[in-house]
């Protein structure tokens, strides 16, 4: 499991940048995996209160679900360190179907 | 994460330095290393997932930090601004490299050929001196010309980069060894070489080759075994 720091898609770079444009963003990161999770830690993905989303934290299964946490981040001010896994009811609600379990970090850029 | 936070990473990265975020989950609290004076088994966290390049958690008096390292780009430099290099150039950067076109030849090294490639048209040695190719760079000459591979050969052999490769046939090598040597480069540093470059998949057009050549840079960056073993190279012969 390797952290994805050389990859061209720089989330911070996108998500600073829609701060500039005035946005409210917020920031979500995985910060542990289990299993055969999809994304390693450290992978990030970039919320705006208007919607806007840039990265992922999971190739798709759970992205809904941190959005929600981003926007109630967002509207506290407060991070959230959000927890999925098969063993885990909501993560039947969301569908983390590959398996894996994941903590996803989200806090608000401020 | 607090905006100022946010612009001094995205500094030193864009200075091309190592750091490495580290974030209190209980709270959100973070601080950059080695920017900011941190607890030591913090810092020694931060110093090893720079080494593996691996995010990690620690736990510290009762509260976890996650520790996300930051490593400056991988570099692929290459020499000469043919149409192998053309194919490379959009393989590198989703593979996570930062690719560099060294040729002299200002009719070949031209945006229009690579586009968002960044171009160096010194000579190769002028070229070296100044990309100093570091254990995160791969070196692959082109040209099969040895007024300008060989001065970055030696270049590259003098440096630690984690990846050397040298287009050209058997023949061409073993006397391109033979120059090396006369610059004073012994056996050990010779093997350091991949040639032919590429892993062996019978590549014949320009885009297999640098299909090959780049497998064979993330075989070495990842600390592959490779399953068939490449032939060994016949002896050297007098140039």
């Amino acid at each position: 499991m390797t952290t994805d720091t050389t990859h061209s898609e720089d989330i911070l770079a996108t998500a600073a940048a829609w701060r500039a444009e005035g946005e409210k963003v917020a920031i979500a990161t995985v910060v542990e995996t289990w299993g055969s999770s999809p994304r390693p830690a450290g992978s990030r993905l970039a919320v705006t209160a208007s919607g806007r989303l840039a990265g992922s934290v999971s190739g798709g299964c759970i992205e809904g679900a941190v959005a929600d946490a981003a926007k109630q981040a967002m509207a506290t001010g407060t991070p959230q360190l959000l927890d999925f896994g098969v063993s885990d009811e909501r993560a039947w609600e969301v569908g983390l179907s590959c398996g894996g379990k994941v903590k996803v970090f989200v806090e608000p850029l401020s | 994460m607090k905006a100022d936070v946010l612009a001094r990473l995205q500094e030193e990265r864009a200075a091309q330095r190592p750091v490495v975020l580290l974030t209190r989950l209980t709270d959100g609290m973070q601080h950059l290393w080695p920017q900011e004076d941190v607890p030591a088994a913090l810092a020694e966290a931060a110093r090893a997932a720079l080494g593996s390049e691996e995010a990690t958690n620690v736990t510290l008096d009762g509260e976890t930090w996650f520790i996300h390292p930051h490593n400056p780009p991988l570099r692929i430099i290459v020499v000469g601004a043919v149409h192998i290099a053309q194919a490379m150039a959009p393989m590198a950067d989703p593979l996570g490299f930062q690719m560099i076109v060294v040729d002299p030849r200002r009719a070949f090294a031209t945006s229009e050929r690579l586009p968002g490639v960044s171009l160096n048209t010194d000579w190769p040695d002028e070229a070296m001196a100044v990309l100093k190719p570091d254990a995160r760079s791969a070196v692959v000459t082109l040209t099969h010309d040895p007024k300008l591979d060989d001065p970055a050969l030696d270049a590259a052999l003098n440096s630690p980069a984690f990846y050397i490769g040298a287009l050209g046939s058997r023949r061409t090598h073993a006397r391109r060894v033979g120059r090396l040597k006369d610059l004073g480069h012994g056996d050990a540093a010779i093997a350091r070489i991949h040639a032919p470059v590429g892993l062996d998949i019978e590549a014949v057009t320009a885009p297999e080759i640098a299909l090959s050549i780049m497998a064979e840079i993330v075989a070495a960056r990842r600390g592959a075994t490779l399953g068939a073993p490449r032939p060994v190279p016949a002896p050297a012969v007098p140039a």
